[in-house]
């Protein structure tokens, strides 16, 4: 644990980031083909809790509190790897496949194959409908220079 | 690093039941309860220890520790309390040589509910003789040995008594059993 | 002071019983499923959120129906359940500047980098009823997509303040007073001024907003920037020393932009007010960064002459769960109370009633 505070792993961080925005019936669904993970441990059973979620007085100035969230978080060790999961709502069966994952994951015996049927596949969807928001918004964005043509 | 081991099984109902042993104890000084008989904190934090900390320490409790960097990783993850020197410690886990109990957190006249809270490993506690204690939640008296209590303790409790209402309570904790010794409790040789 | 009375129980349990029966109205239509709400009175649940101080979708969306739409009784529901979970900690600030924007408006600069984006807004709609939405199941067109997506955009006031016309806010990363954790007092630091208005009664914080553009207060404010969207929030768990990303929320985001006129210290310049809530609440947001504006008045040496600059006023009554708490507890029985101000009443008239008589005579 001291080895990933000073040097988190930028993969990690991505898997993490992509398990806490998928949904738990998405995760089982990719997981449901590839061979069975092991029998793992909780250290920490799924336990759902607040996050004080802080801003920024205009946006760049000193932090304030803006309001709390429900976060979820589980910790679960599968042999010698500590999988560790916090997850914005309160979705425990979510929290939970993603500790898991996140063990099972720095295993590298386990991780190119975790990576391309799992991770891969939740990243492109999640990057495919931020993609299609941001395209409904830039079909909102106003053309000035229309104006100038007409006059 | 050793092997992380988990907290209570069941979060809720473990730390529910910690807390009222932990307010048994508080409430009636010196009275021996129980607690964290089920866990299995790193060596050198004893059950007990394990249990109060779990219990009462989260991230608005600065904590310090002296238990080692396994005690540290275990406390860090499961209470996720932040790690302080023990002047600056909501909670003092103390299981080699304590710090004095006038260098931990005193509280003020105004707020003297910040006093520090000291949980003090020791290695034996046995009811019925040594100290005699006297004090609020003790109707005439009550006996309680503690064997390995730091050199000095009695004359340094007897000036942080005299702080009141300012000054430390401590927690006494031997294997999975606890007493508790609040800032208003008299303690006499025995 | 009330005093507590024994008695009722039958009446008050029939009552809730018939609240609940009002609750689900009349059985023959169907019921209203919490993800509905969730889905189709978005608004209704950012705001609870906001003036809930909680974020999630779902529990405020819970607290609307419990509450049958009552909004601050679905507030409260929100706030007494928060008090229910442990906190785990603290995120790391957000970052809005890489906001993935729906919307993004300045009403100072019209060709600024990154475009004027409209997004889901009641803007320009002309409010007449729409009769057609009483018809259920019409399938409406899907909303237009543009085939070169929009992208995050820097803050109109990082233009300004990169020219020096743009008063720089205190970059310093200290640790904010919580409100959640001490009780007010003051005089209140600008984060916890900034806390209590995000969560304050939007009802409260329009009024008082309004208040200084009609002359209560001498503001001349400019909306530099909305912009609406979700950011990342990134959390460091203690047990992992790095911050990683819990997942994304709904914010809006307001920036005032204020004339200045300068002080001994510092040139004549813009400052801003800013609003920052849950959700999309852009007539909160706004209302926010005014009333911010106003109690700011103190630290920029302007003279304190208006309601929306009195912090004390502002703070104190702007929380609609502690005014409808306080309001609301004068329904209670106050039968002692009433007893000895009634006594009182009747004593003083009949030494006036004396009194009279005595001068008469």
């Amino acid at each position: 644990m001291t080895q990933t505070a000073t040097n988190p792993d930028p993969e990690r961080r991505h898997w993490m980031a992509v398990l806490a925005r998928a949904g738990a019936a998405e995760i089982t669904d990719l997981l449901a083909p590839l061979p069975a993970l092991p029998a793992f441990e909780h250290l920490r059973p799924p336990e759902t809790g607040l996050v004080m979620v802080r801003g920024r007085a205009g946006g760049d100035g000193a932090p304030f509190n803006l309001g709390e969230m429900t976060v979820t978080r589980c910790a679960v060790r599968l042999g010698e790897a500590v999988g560790h999961a916090y997850v914005a709502g309160r979705d425990k069966v979510q929290a939970e496949l993603a500790a898991l994952l996140d063990a099972a994951l720095q295993d590298p015996a386990r991780r190119d194959a975790l990576m391309d049927s799992v991770i891969a596949p939740l990243a492109a969807r999640q990057q495919a409908a931020r993609e299609a928001e941001a395209r409904r918004a830039a079909a909102t964005k106003v053309d000035f220079l229309a104006m100038q043509t007409i006059r | 690093m050793s092997a992380l081991t988990p907290g209570f099984a069941d979060p809720v109902l473990g730390a529910q039941a910690a807390f009222r042993a932990v307010l048994e104890a508080m409430s009636r000084p010196g009275r021996i309860v129980t607690a964290g008989s089920a866990l299995r904190p790193p060596a050198p934090m004893n059950q007990a220890a394990a249990a109060v900390l779990l219990t009462l320490a989260d991230a608005d409790t600065p904590l310090a520790q002296d238990a080692g960097a396994d005690a540290e990783a275990w406390l860090r993850f499961h209470c996720g309390a932040p790690l302080v020197a023990p002047g600056a410690a909501s909670f003092v886990l103390a299981t080699g040589a304590a710090p004095a109990l006038a260098s931990l957190v005193q509280g003020s006249e105004e707020e003297p509910q910040n006093g520090a809270t000291l949980i003090l490993q020791v290695a034996a506690l046995v009811a019925g003789e040594g100290w005699r204690l006297t004090g609020p939640g003790i109707e005439t008296e009550h006996r309680l040995r503690v064997d390995g209590a730091p050199e000095g303790f009695l004359a340094a409790w007897a000036a942080n008594r005299a702080g009141f209402p300012c000054g430390v309570d401590v927690v006494l904790c031997a294997g999975d059993r606890l007493a508790a010794l609040p800032r208003t409790v008299s303690i006499a040789e025995s | 002071m009330y005093v507590a009375v024994k008695g009722g129980e039958r009446a008050i349990s029939a009552a809730h019983a018939w609240l609940e029966e009002t609750r689900r109205g009349d059985a023959a239509v169907p019921e209203l499923t919490v993800v509905q709400i969730e889905q189709q009175m978005g608004l209704a649940v950012d705001r609870v959120m906001a003036e809930g101080s909680c974020h999630d979708r779902f529990l405020a969306a819970l607290a609307i129906k419990q509450a049958k739409g009552d909004l601050i009784e679905a507030a409260f529901l929100l706030r007494a359940y928060r008090t229910t979970l442990p906190r785990f900690g603290a995120s790391e600030p957000l970052d809005t500047a890489a906001m993935r924007l729906r919307r993004r408006i300045s009403a100072t600069y019209k060709d600024l980098p990154g475009g004027q984006v409209l997004g889901p807004t009641f803007d320009y709609t002309h409010r007449l009823l729409d009769f057609a939405l009483a018809a259920e199941g019409v399938e409406r067109a899907a909303a237009p997509e543009a085939p070169t997506p929009v992208e995050s955009a820097p803050r109109v006031t990082e233009l300004l303040a990169r020219e020096g016309l743009m008063q720089r806010e205190v970059a310093e990363d200290a640790e904010p007073g919580d409100l959640t954790r001490q009780p007010l007092t003051f005089p209140a630091e600008r984060p916890v001024r900034l806390q209590n208005l995000a969560r304050g009664d939007e009802g409260f914080l329009l009024a008082l907003g309004y208040s200084t553009q009609r002359g209560y207060g001498n503001a001349h404010p400019f909306v530099g920037e909305i912009r609406v969207g979700h950011v990342t929030v990134e959390f460091t768990p203690p047990e992992l020393g790095f911050p990683i990303e819990l997942g994304e929320i709904g914010v809006t985001e307001c920036q005032m932009v204020n004339q200045f006129k300068g002080s001994r210290t510092e040139p004549p310049q813009f400052t801003r007010g800013y609003g920052l809530v849950f959700g999309h609440g852009e007539r909160r947001a706004m209302a926010m960064s005014l009333v911010d504006r106003g109690l700011r008045a103190a630290e920029l040496g302007e003279d304190i002459t208006a309601p929306a600059q009195n912090a004390e006023f502002v703070l104190y009554h702007s929380d609609n769960i502690e005014a409808t708490g306080f309001v609301e507890h004068l329904k209670l029985p106050h039968y002692v109370d009433f007893q000895s101000e009634l006594e009182n009443l009747r004593t003083i008239r009949r030494s006036a009633e004396a009194a009279i008589q005595e001068a008469a005579e």
